[in-house]
């Protein structure tokens, strides 16, 4: 009988648009302290927006930040925090481009062969935190930060010349992949080239929700985040589920530099991106871990970070876009306790005022109580 | 049947949202520039950027002397963390709709982005700073030999070690700064075998820091000491400054390098501890790219400084090292033999 809530919605928009406010202003004030124009950088962000190669530009680098902060909300979902995405993904991203390089098959076969390499890869990494933490109580936190130090020194040895590494100049690349395995983008003309990979993106969002909100699983993983004992008490096995999200979150994680990896770069070099992991923990924090609410915190992201360099073509610095994001985390992380709390005091006020009207509490008010009684 | 709307709905908000935003506006290069025609060199950092004492601030003091000799309008641009290939392409391209010419990548992270950016301007020189992969038309690829001056660097310190131990700190573990090590230890090793060379890097990738963190710097400096290395060489960036304050507060040697770094002010404290350094013109290189550019006569494919063309070598501001004639004669002969080809400097 749940139907359109309007208070729900008033308050899961309120907590990012407040923040989002907050941030703006704040900015605009430390642009009025440096003694610059508040409002000009806006005007000239939002006019590189309505450029069809930036739009591009912010689909191509939101796909990746999408992918990351749906790693990490998964865990948020459970109650686990799983810092360790952005060595994920790039050990990841490293082990289906040696894939890719060494491996020569059909298309057809190639391009979900690099996918699951990055997948099992990204389980494999995460896993190793996961099996610690079940088994001997290791915090998450630490095991993935460490994981993150690891994968990097990884990296680093696969890279050398008489493992996978190939110098090209002076810098480190696994070498170029089979082209089977470059994933077609949709190409915009003289705008550039989406990556074909965002499809998957949009399709992993939709999965993400349906797995949590739709079937048995998504049901235990959502209860052990909200009480792992009560969870437990209904017949939920912890550690299993531990395990569980830390292993979908590693092989979302995973997927994350596979955009740029299959539709660009088709290498992994020294200029492969690195810190999308890290972006993600906000993203997903800003977007509420729903689906829907992450799309809009990366292509917010994507957009900051790739209509800022203009600014540095009009005297303005470009790092008033870091300070932005930056102020943005900040204040969604008060804006949403705050949003919390007066949603609490609104349905404690709400039911004060209808114990004393006489009402008996819960009951379903005026007339709907027919429509109640048909619906059991 | 709510439960597939509101499936719908989630999928098709993602979607739309992603298809509509691309559906509208021109591309930025195509919008009209603000042009005013005195536009000339221009170049855009790698990863650490302006103020780094060395490497990036090189390549600025090359611009400076080009503002200053044509009278053009230069700019320097400074690179976002965790970029990628596409938003280094989109600066330079930026750079020459502005009008800017030559367009300077510094740093071999460019290279990808160069390229792309010169296709898309056949009529603008780039430039890119320590890559030779580039080849094209209106592409100068400007790299230096630095494991040359670094085998000198090896002939300095060989010469005035006594505890016969010597230091290497890089700043990150890549191809390039194997080149300094490998010219380094070459350098020592024929001059005094008996000599050993402590190396260690200080991070693995650029964005931990390597090139940014003194502190880095001066903890591997400072335990090298602790096991009797009595000249340290760094090839860290910004990091070097650690090494640098390191070997000064226990009075042993520090090499500098890229810049002379015995002149440089924010390192005047530490100077009478600065033997020498391993330079590397970036400077010129740039400049006189900007120069090539200003008399009609683009420089294009591989421009190296080595040697032989003086935009490699030790500096000697220091009176110290300047005056130690020993010194000063095995250095003068080693650097005969590599120009002449005698002496084949490794580079990794």
């Amino acid at each position: 009988m749940k139907k359109f809530d309007r208070e729900r919605v008033l308050l899961a928009v309120a907590g990012p648009v407040i923040a989002l406010v907050v941030a703006m202003t704040l900015t605009s004030i430390v642009l009025v302290a440096s003694g610059k124009n508040p409002v000009e950088p806006y005007t000239l962000m939002f006019e590189q927006a309505t450029f069809s190669d930036v739009q591009v530009l912010i689909i191509n680098q939101a796909s990746m930040y999408y992918i990351a902060a749906l790693a990490v909300a998964i865990g948020f979902r459970m109650n686990l925090f799983n810092i360790g995405v952005d060595g994920q993904y790039q050990l990841a991203a490293m082990m289906a481009a040696i894939v890719g390089a060494h491996v020569a098959l059909p298309a057809a076969l190639q391009i979900p062969l690099l996918i699951l390499t990055a997948v099992f890869t990204g389980m494999f990494w995460s896993g190793i935190a996961g099996v610690l933490k079940v088994t001997r109580g290791v915090s998450e936190v630490v095991a993935t930060i460490m994981l993150n130090a690891i994968a990097t020194s990884v990296i680093g040895y696969l890279w050398l010349p008489n493992v996978f590494g190939v110098k090209v100049g002076n810098n480190n690349t696994t070498g170029e992949m089979h082209e089977s395995g470059w994933m077609p983008g949709i190409d915009m003309g003289a705008a550039g080239e989406i990556y074909g990979f965002v499809v998957i993106a949009v399709l992993l969002g939709i999965g993400y929700w349906i797995v949590l909100n739709r079937t048995r699983f998504g049901f235990d993983l959502r209860s052990s985040g909200a009480s792992e004992t009560a969870a437990a008490a209904s017949g939920v096995d912890p550690k299993r589920m531990v395990l569980t999200a830390m292993l979908l979150s590693g092989g979302l994680a995973g997927m994350a530099g596979l955009p740029i990896l299959l539709g660009d770069t088709h290498t992994y070099s020294l200029n492969f991106p690195t810190g999308i992991g890290f972006l993600g923990i906000g993203i997903a924090l800003l977007g509420r871990n729903n689906p829907t609410g992450i799309a809009f915190a990366a292509l917010l992201w994507a957009w900051l970070d790739k209509a800022s360099p203009e600014l540095d073509f009009h005297d303005y610095d470009k790092e008033i876009a870091v300070i932005m994001q930056g102020l943005i985390v900040l204040s969604v992380v008060v804006s949403y306790e705050a949003v919390r709390e007066w949603g609490l005091r609104r349905q404690q006020r709400r039911v004060g005022a209808e114990l004393a009207a006489g009402h008996v509490l819960g009951a379903p008010s005026d007339n709907s109580i027919e429509k109640e009684v048909a619906g059991r | 049947m709510r439960r597939v709307s509101r499936l719908a709905l989630a999928g098709a908000a993602t979607t739309s949202l992603a298809l509509a935003l691309t559906a509208c506006g021109g591309t930025s290069t195509s919008a009209s520039s603000e042009a005013d025609g005195n536009q000339g060199l221009a170049i855009a950092y790698d990863v650490g950027g302006k103020g780094d004492q060395s490497f990036n601030d090189a390549a600025y003091a090359g611009l400076e002397q080009a503002e200053k000799e044509f009278g053009y309008e230069t700019t320097d641009v400074e690179p976002t963390e965790g970029e990628t290939d596409a938003d280094k392409t989109q600066r330079l391209v930026s750079l020459a709709k502005q009008g800017y010419n030559p367009v300077v990548g510094v740093g071999y992270a460019y290279a990808t982005a160069v390229k792309e950016a010169a296709e898309k301007y056949p009529d603008t020189t780039f430039g890119i700073v320590d890559d030779s992969t580039i080849e094209a038309e209106n592409v100068a690829d400007l790299v230096f030999s630095e494991e040359q001056a670094s085998y000198l660097a090896g002939v300095a310190a060989a010469k005035s070690t006594k505890t016969n131990t010597v230091g290497f700190v890089g700043g990150v573990d890549i191809p390039l700064i194997h080149k300094f090590e490998a010219g380094f230890k070459q350098g020592v090793a024929d001059t005094n075998p008996k000599v050993k060379v402590l190396s260690q890097y200080l991070t693995q990738t650029a964005e931990e820091g390597g090139f940014s963190s003194p502190d880095k710097g001066k903890t591997a400096a400072e335990s090298q000491i602790e096991k009797k290395a009595d000249v340290v060489y760094q090839a860290a960036g910004l990091s070097g400054q650690g090494v640098i304050e390191a070997a000064a507060a226990n009075k042993v040697w520090a090499i500098g390098v890229d810049s002379d770094q015995y002149k440089q002010e924010a390192l005047a404290k530490y100077k009478n501890h600065i033997l020498t350094s391993a330079t590397k013109d970036v400077a010129k290189a740039v400049y006189n790219l900007a120069k090539s550019v200003e008399d009609g006569k683009p420089e294009t494919g591989i421009v190296r400084g080595d040697l032989k063309a003086g935009q490699v070598g030790l500096a000697d501001s220091n009176p110290e090292f300047k005056n130690n004639t020993e010194l000063q004669e095995a250095i003068t002969t080693a650097k005969e033999k590599i120009i002449s080809g005698e002496i084949k400097v490794k580079t990794s």
